[in-house]
Formats: C-alpha cells, structure tokens, sequence
C-alpha cells in the first residue's frame, strides 16, 4: 500500500510535531540556548493543534490501516496538543534553574506528543502499542530529567525506574494478550474481534487475550489493583513531568480503550463487563480512601486520578447498555474537564515549586490565600472541580457520568460514585481549609518571589476554561456530541 | 427579567465587596447592604405584578438544549415570600456582622451575598437542573464562611456541613436524572422541565426511590431526624452573620423543596410514605427539645430548638391539607425571624463576653435590660405565644395535620409544652438570678447598641404582624398551595383509576 501526499496532508498534526522534535534537536546540535528550545516546541505545539482543529470539519478517512483520522481523533490531537504547550510553558520556569543541560526536556515533551498523538489516531494494535511505547520512552525520561542535577528535590531516579519496570511489564502483558488475539484472528485491526466466530470464542484464548490487554492498559491508566506505581512515581518526578503523566498521559490511552472497546464490541464478551466494573468500584473506593492518608499533595492527587479514572470506566460500562452515544459523550466531557483540571491543579504546584525545591506538603500550602490570593483561588476553583461542586466544568462532567449511570442503570456503580466523592470532598477540602488558614512562619511568604508571566497566563486561562464551561457548556457538548458518532 | 436581575444583583454587588476592600476596609458593609436593600426593593416590584396563572414573573432561555435544560426561573406567591424573607434577613446578618466581622470583610461579605444569590435562584429555579445547581452553589460560600470566621472548631463543623449537604445533594441528583430520562422514555425527550416533569407518573419501587433521594436531600437541609447532626455543629461554630443566614434562610430551602418538589412530583410515593415522614416529624419535635435542654453551650441550644420547630414544618407538609401548608409556610416565615433573632442575641451575648456557656452566665438582667428584655420578646415567640407568627404556623400546622394523623400530632403537640419548658430555661440561667462572675471578662458587657435594636424592632414588627393579622401572608401563599393540592389530587385519581 503506498502513501499518497493527501494522506500524508491528513496526518499533519503528527507531522508538525515531528518536525518541531526534529528543529528542537537541531537548534540544540548547533547551540544550547533555553529560551529558543522552549519557544520552538511551544510554537510547534501551537502549530499542531491548530493544524488539528483546521482539518477536523469533514474528515474521516483511514490512513494506512493503521491511523483513522476522523474528527474524534483530530479533536483529542489537538486538546492534547495544547495540554502539552501548557505543560510547555509551565515547565520552562521550573527548570530554568536546573544545573544540567535543560534543552533536552523540551524534545522529550514533543516526542511524548507525537506518541499520544498516534495513540488517540489509532484503530489498529500495531499503532496502539507504537504510540504507547513512544509516550512511555519518552516519559521515562521526563520523569528522570533532573537526575544529575546535584540540588534537585526528589527522586527521580527511583520513580523513573520504577516506572520503566513496571510500564514494561504492563507492556508485556498488552503484547502477549496482542498476541492471543491475533492467534485467533489472523488480523490486528481492532475491528478483527468481531469476525470471531461463537465457537473460536468458546476456547477462551480471545477472552484471555481481552483480559491480559484490559490488564495492561489498566496499569497505564493506574487503576486499582494495578496502581501501586503512580504515588511513588507522581512524587518522585519532577512536577512538570507529572502534570504530562497525569493528564496527557492518562486521557490518550483512555481514548484508544474507547475507541478498542467500541470497535472490537469487547464488552459483549462474557465477563469483560463485570471486569471493568470491578475495577471502577475498586479504583473509586481505593483511591479515594487512600488519598484520605496523603500529607503530599502530589500522592494525594495521584490517589484522586486513581478514583477519577474509576469514574470515567462506569461510563464506559454504561456505553454498553445505553442506545445511542450518551456513553462515548460522557467519557469524552469527562475527559476534557479531567484535562483542565489536573493541568490547573498541576500547574498551580508547579508554579510555586522549582527544580531544587519542591512545594509538595499540604503545610506548603498554608495561608496561600493570603500570600497568593490570585493563585489560591484559582487553585480552590480546580479542586472543588475536582470534587465536582457546580459552576466548574467537573460538575457538568459528573453530571454527564451520572447521566450515563442512570440511563443505563447501574445502581451499585452509581452508589460507588455517591461515596467516592463524598470522601472525595473530604481531602480536596482539606487543601482549601489549609489554604485559608493564616501563615505560621514569615519565611513561608517568600515562596515563589518570581512567578513567571507565561504560567499566570496558562492558569487564569485554564480558569476561564473551567468556568466557561461549567457555566455553559452547550458549545463543547455540541461539539462532543457531533464527533461522538465517529467512534 | 426581573428574576435574573435580583440574582445577577447579589453576584455582582459581592464581587464589588470583594474588589473594593483594598480601598477603604469599610466599603464592604456599606456596598453589601446597599446591594441587599437594593434587591430587596427591587423584590417589592413582584408584589404588584399580576399573572395569568399563580406565577407571577417568568424568565426563560436556552441553557444546555443537549439535555433539554434550559434557564428557566419563576416565581410565585410562595417564592416571594421566601424572597422578601432572604433579602430582610439578609439585611439582618450584614447588620450583626458590621462590627463583628473585622478580618478580611472584602472576603466575607462576597461570600455572604453569594450565598444569598444561590437561595434567591433555589427559590425560584424551575428547571431542576437549575435548581441543584443552585443548591449546589450556596454551599461553598456557606463553608467559606464557617471556614474562615468560625469559633475553635470550625473546621470541622464547616467540613460536617458541606459532606452532608453535598452527599445527599448527590442523591438528589441522581434522582433528579431518573425523572428526566423516565420523561424521555414516556414523553419521548429529555426535559428538566418541572412542569413537564410533573407530567411523569413513577410509580410503584421506582418512585419511592426516587421520592426517597429527594426526600433525604431536603430533609437534611431542614433537618430532621436523623440527618440532623450537622447542624448543631455548624451553628455553634459559624460566626453570627452566618448562624442569621443558615437557620433563617438556608433551612427554609430544604422545606420549600419538600413543597415545592418532592410531594408535588410524587404525590402516590409520597402519601405512601407520610405516615413515616410525619413520625419523623414528631420524633424530630420532641427528641430535639429534649437534647436541647441538655445543653450547655446557648447556640447549640437554639440550633436543636430549630431542628424541633422545622419538625412542625415537616409535619404540616405531610401531612398535605390546605391548613397544614399554611401552617408550615408561616412557621417556615416566623422560625426564620425569631431562629434569626435569638441567634444574634446569643452572638451578640459572644461577642461581649467571649464564651457561649451558659453556667457560666447568669443575672445579666441589671446589667443588660434592653437585652433581657428583647430575649425575653423572641423566647416567647418562640414557644408559640398567641398573638405572635410561630403561634399562628404551629397552630395551623397541627390543626391540619389532625386531620391526616391523629395520634402523631397529639405526640407532636407535646413539643409545645417542652418549648416552653427550655426557652424560660434559657432565660433564668442567663438572665435572671444572682448576677455572679464566672471567670470571664465582663468588661465589654454594654447593653444593645441602637443599631442592633433597629433591627431587634424590624423582627419584632414582622413578627407581631404575622401574629395578629396573618392574613397578609396567608393570602399570597394561598393560591400556590390550593393549586398544588388540586394537582398532586388529580395525579392521585388519574392513577387510582388506572389502577381500576
């Protein structure tokens, strides 16, 4: 099969981000310089989504048998994509003063984005695993980045390694699962499941090989039981690094398990339902019970995606058993108010950390109200979205997971929900409450003496996100509900 | 449009508050009272308006069409009455936090006009969704509130009071969602609509349920037995300004939703379910009485006398005759003076003395004798003195409720006997007796100033008006409510019939 220069128009995005890794490396090779590195990749960034957004009326073709381009995919490439210049621009103050090379951040960070790019763009498992692996390499070594560094904070070096253990076991199961499947088929096409016959299904290795990739993908988006990495790993790396791991990295893979579940009709099998929803209760009880014991933020907000991811997986049940698209609509809302809310809740302790200090303790966080109010309160917004309290866009999309949960029934995993955020609430207030209080020690107000231009305008602008959309939300649930069709 | 302003009003005027701290830290009062008085004038302009049907002043707009949601207030004789109600007490609590309220009063006026903006669009929200958004929205300004200017242990009540109301919030929602896509299944679209929604019939398990998760929402607003634990907490531990607000305004939300929404929307679940809903009730009345002359510290006190006359309220709902209803509005109105008032009176004793604690206390008539003599105005009304509101809301309230329950209501009845028994007990620890010191600074122990008894008086008038001519209330809810029985009596027909 060849490649035609209209496909090759189609997969822009990818293109563009290629070429900005590609221009970043060069413009290191010839000469270190911080500021152009970052401008480079934010610009390349910029260029990708908008490349993205530009081709997404009217297309829906298949490029290689690999990659579908169709608006559901070009409309995540390009939320990811500006996740990732805001991830850009969030990070450039943070390691302005890293005493190691800093440049090379930057292509790691686009190279992670050509991964997660592929990844939403692809209905084939060669470019699943393709993408995942581009996403995870690089990932590993943003975890890592300020190893050398004498003065740095954390470690991580053992959240790197413990990452690339264990995300290569997961690999290994996602490959050998792969691999039953195409035992049975012939094919790696996603859609190749549905060919399969009642009786090749009665043998068992197909629904084995389901469970194996339901495992690995379960490690990636760190849901109980396969969640023991993500505290250490989310407090071990650089802040920066795992603001990209837990939003990017999560709503990428989220999407090709849509996209796997819905095309392959996985969950028609029997007992994969019954997996997913197992997991939902487990993640919704342990991550929200587990964050309660948290004194580091980090961990805490690690333990609070465990249980969000929980959330998204009843609306992936609840696709099963509802007519029409109100599933996929509600996993996609969800997802982009996920996105906005860890990137603002991320980003606010990134902004008040640096590369040698670390403000990860929730005492950090006392009387910020009074130091930083602009700061605090954009923070409390992200958190009571996160505990989904209305006039947020947390709120619609709960709203929307509920909506999904009624229609489809599902009253135990509705009570989970009900629980899990009722103790949810709990933590997330505890950050507020601590916030509010008077500072103890004078020295605690010289906390971040410069907070840079470009990550106050990454944060308001995630604000008005957040409350744009929590107060009318109609354009983007318009728009959802559009390329919702396309799954 | 009326409806959008007096809420866009409240938002707007607590930004202003927030904003102008940095200029003068007295701007804030004085824009906040100017912004409720402001709404409050503007509500006088719904008094005259005359509509086709019960409802006075409509506002709709499209809001989310995926969902058939749309902005949709209204208000009725019923909603503006619970709106004059807000904006007097909201006048009220700005007046007992004028000089209170020293920290950061920018801050704090924001959240309390907030707070007031939320109940103004719960009171008169008629799209469901619009209304737990709403619900959802005075929350966290409350807690702000509580949070910040709280006594010793406001985190914790602060913290009560929002996983309670947030939880069983939750539970509404679902509810709130069973309905809409029950209307999608019968009606064939998705409406949050309440007019719509009340053409939904959910019978049987179904709606029990769902009449359960609207019920336990809206009864630990109230409270009632047993979801009322927060409230003792949060009373005890929010700043006066705060108490005003929550016991006079925010408790009213939880029964208007019971009149408004549960009974109406479910009228076959809910007369299944009164017989327990008035035990409740009447458990409520006479259990909260009991522990509330068991307490030492004067504000838990008045918040569990609260949770026994909201028991009055609840009775009278479920009871669902024409007296009954009235009974409980003018209880819902008079409470929501004389709470108000006896929590100022026991802030204001806080504020001069610094602790709550009633053996602490005692002869402070000689001291204080405007102050006694107000307490003394406010005590008696509460334990429903003829000539006075709560006389006239409880009165009617068992009347009506005789007539649905006899047994439970001369349980109930008994709640009376035990109100007077703890209200005279209020008064002889604290004011009457030797007047001793108890190791507290009484220097700062002034009697009323003439700021707090103007708006003493406004309570007093608004209360010796329901109290001797009634009438003037019972008018404008009258309509509302009579519609309401006819409705929920035609639905019980309809489905009798089909039953047959």
């Amino acid at each position: 099969m060849t490649i035609t220069i209209a496909d090759l128009f189609l997969i822009l995005p990818v293109l563009v981000l290629t070429g900005t890794a590609v221009l970043a490396m060069s413009a290191v090779a010839v000469g270190r310089n911080y500021p152009v590195t970052a401008f480079i990749t934010v610009a390349g960034l910029l260029l990708a989504a908008l490349s993205a957004v530009t081709l997404m009326p009217g297309t829906n073709q298949q490029v290689t048998p690999l990659l579908i381009v169709d608006p559901y995919s070009l409309f995540f490439a390009a939320v990811i994509c500006l996740s990732a210049m805001f991830i850009a621009v969030l990070s450039y103050p943070y390691l302005e003063g890293l005493d190691d090379d800093r440049e090379e951040y930057f292509l790691l960070l686009g190279v992670a984005t050509v991964g997660a790019v592929v990844l939403v763009s692809s209905n084939h498992f060669v470019s699943a695993l393709l993408g995942l692996e581009t996403l995870s390499m690089s990932l590993y070594g943003m975890v890592a980045y300020t190893v050398h560094s004498q003065k740095a904070d954390k470690y991580p070096l053992e959240a790197s390694v413990k990452y690339l253990v264990l995300s290569a076991a997961a690999s290994g199961f996602l490959l050998f699962g792969m691999a039953l499947i195409y035992g049975q088929t012939g094919t790696l096409a996603f859609a190749s499941l549905t060919d399969l016959s009642e009786s090749s299904l009665g043998n068992g290795f197909s629904v084995v090989g389901l469970l194996l990739i339901t495992a690995g993908l379960a490690f990636k988006l760190s849901l109980a039981p396969f969640h023991m990495w993500t505290p250490d790993v989310y407090e071990g790396a650089p802040m920066p690094a795992t603001t990209y791991l837990a939003t990017i990295g999560k709503a990428a893979v989220f999407v090709v398990l849509l996209r796997f579940v819905e095309i392959s009709e996985a969950l028609a099998l029997a007992g994969i339902l019954t997996v997913l929803s197992f997991l939902a209760v487990l993640s919704i009880l342990a991550g929200n019970l587990l964050a309660l014991l948290q004194q580091n933020v980090k961990r805490l907000l690690a333990y609070s995606s465990i249980a969000h991811m929980g959330y998204l997986l009843i609306a992936v049940v609840a696709s099963y058993y509802v007519e029409g698209r109100v599933g996929i609509e509600a996993i996609s809302f969800y997802l982009v108010a996920y996105i906005i809310m860890s990137l603002g809740a991320f980003g606010v302790t990134s902004m008040v950390s640096r590369s040698d200090c670390e403000r990860d303790t929730i005492d950090d966080y006392r009387g910020l109200f009074w130091r930083q109010p602009l700061l605090a309160a954009v923070f409390t917004a992200m958190l009571l979205s996160l505990a989904g309290i209305p006039l947020t866009v947390g709120f619609i999309g709960k709203f929307y997971l509920f909506f999904a949960g009624v229609e489809a029934a599902l009253w135990p995993l509705l009570a989970a929900l009900i629980v899990g955020s009722g103790i949810g609430l709990y933590y997330y207030l505890r950050i507020i409450y601590r916030m509010l209080e008077p500072a103890v020690s004078p020295d605690q107000s010289t906390m971040s003496p410069e907070l840079s231009f470009g990550s106050y305008g990454v944060v308001l602008c995630l604000s008005l996100l957040l409350l744009g959309l929590g107060i009318y939300p109609a354009p983007v649930i318009d728009l959802i509900e559009a390329i919702s069709t396309y799954v | 449009m009326i409806l959008v302003t007096l809420i866009a009003v409240l938002f707007v005027g607590g930004l202003a508050c927030w904003l102008s701290e940095r200029f003068n830290p007295d701007l804030p009062r004085l824009i906040a009272l100017l912004t409720v008085l402001l709404d409050f004038a503007l509500m006088f302009s719904l008094l005259g308006a005359e509509g086709t049907s019960t409802w006075v002043a409509v506002f709709e707009a499209p809001w989310i069409s995926r969902f058939g949601i749309s902005f949709y207030l209204a208000a009725d004789g019923l909603s503006v009455l619970l709106l004059m109600l807000t904006a007097f007490l909201g006048v009220v609590a700005i007046g007992a936090a004028w000089d209170e309220v020293q920290e950061r009063p920018g801050f704090f006026y924001f959240n309390l006009l907030w707070t007031l903006a939320g109940v103004v669009g719960v009171f008169t929200a008629l799209d469901l969704f619009l209304f737990f958004f709403f619900w959802e929205v005075m929350l966290i300004p409350m807690y702000l509130i509580i949070a910040i200017w709280g006594h010793e242990n406001k985190n914790y009540a602060a913290m009560k009071f929002f996983i309670f109301t947030q939880v069983t919030g939750m539970m509404m929602l679902v509810s709130i969602l069973v309905l809409a896509y029950f209307h999608y299944l019968q009606l064939g679209s998705l409406s949050f609509n309440y007019h719509d929604l009340l053409n939904v019939s959910l019978t049987g398990e179904m709606g029990m349920w769902v009449m359960l998760g609207f019920f336990i929402s809206f009864s630990t607003k109230l409270p009632s037995m047993p979801f009322h634990s927060w409230l003792p907490d949060a009373h005890s531990q929010a700043p006066t300004a705060g108490s005003v607000i929550l016991a006079g305004v925010l408790l009213k939300t939880g029964a208007y939703g019971l009149i408004r929404f549960a009974v109406p929307l479910f009228p076959e679940a809910s007369m299944a379910f009164a017989p327990v809903a008035m035990t409740l009730a009447a458990v409520s009345i006479l259990y909260c009485a009991k522990v509330a002359f068991a307490q030492d510290d004067i504000k838990r006190l008045i918040a569990y006398t609260s949770v026994s006359h909201m028991g009055f309220v609840t009775l009278g709902i479920y009871a669902w005759n024409e007296q009954a209803l009235q009974g409980a509005v003018m209880t819902m109105l008079a409470h929501g003076l004389s709470a108000a008032a006896l929590f100022m009176l026991a802030g204001g004793l806080q504020h001069r003395i610094h602790t709550r604690n009633m053996p602490d206390m005692g002869g402070f008539w000689p001291k204080v004798p405007k102050m006694t003599a107000v307490a003394i105005f406010f005590s008696v009304a509460a334990l429903g003195m003829p000539g006075l509101g709560n006389f006239i809301g409880e009165f009617l309230a068992l009347i009506g409720a005789f007539q649905a329950n006899v047994t439970l209501t001369v349980v109930a009845a008994f709640g009376l006997i035990l109100a007077s028994v703890y209200s005279l007990w209020v008064l002889q620890k604290v004011f009457q007796g030797e007047y001793n010191n108890r190791g507290f600074d009484d220097s700062h122990l002034t009697d009323l100033s003439r700021r707090e008894m103007l708006y003493f008086a406004a309570m007093m008038i608004g209360l010796v008006w329901m109290g001797l001519y009634p009438q003037t209330f019972l008018s404008m809810s009258e309509p509302v409510l009579a519609q309401l029985l006819s409705e929920s009596a035609q639905t019980l027909v309809t489905s009798l019939e089909g039953g047959l």
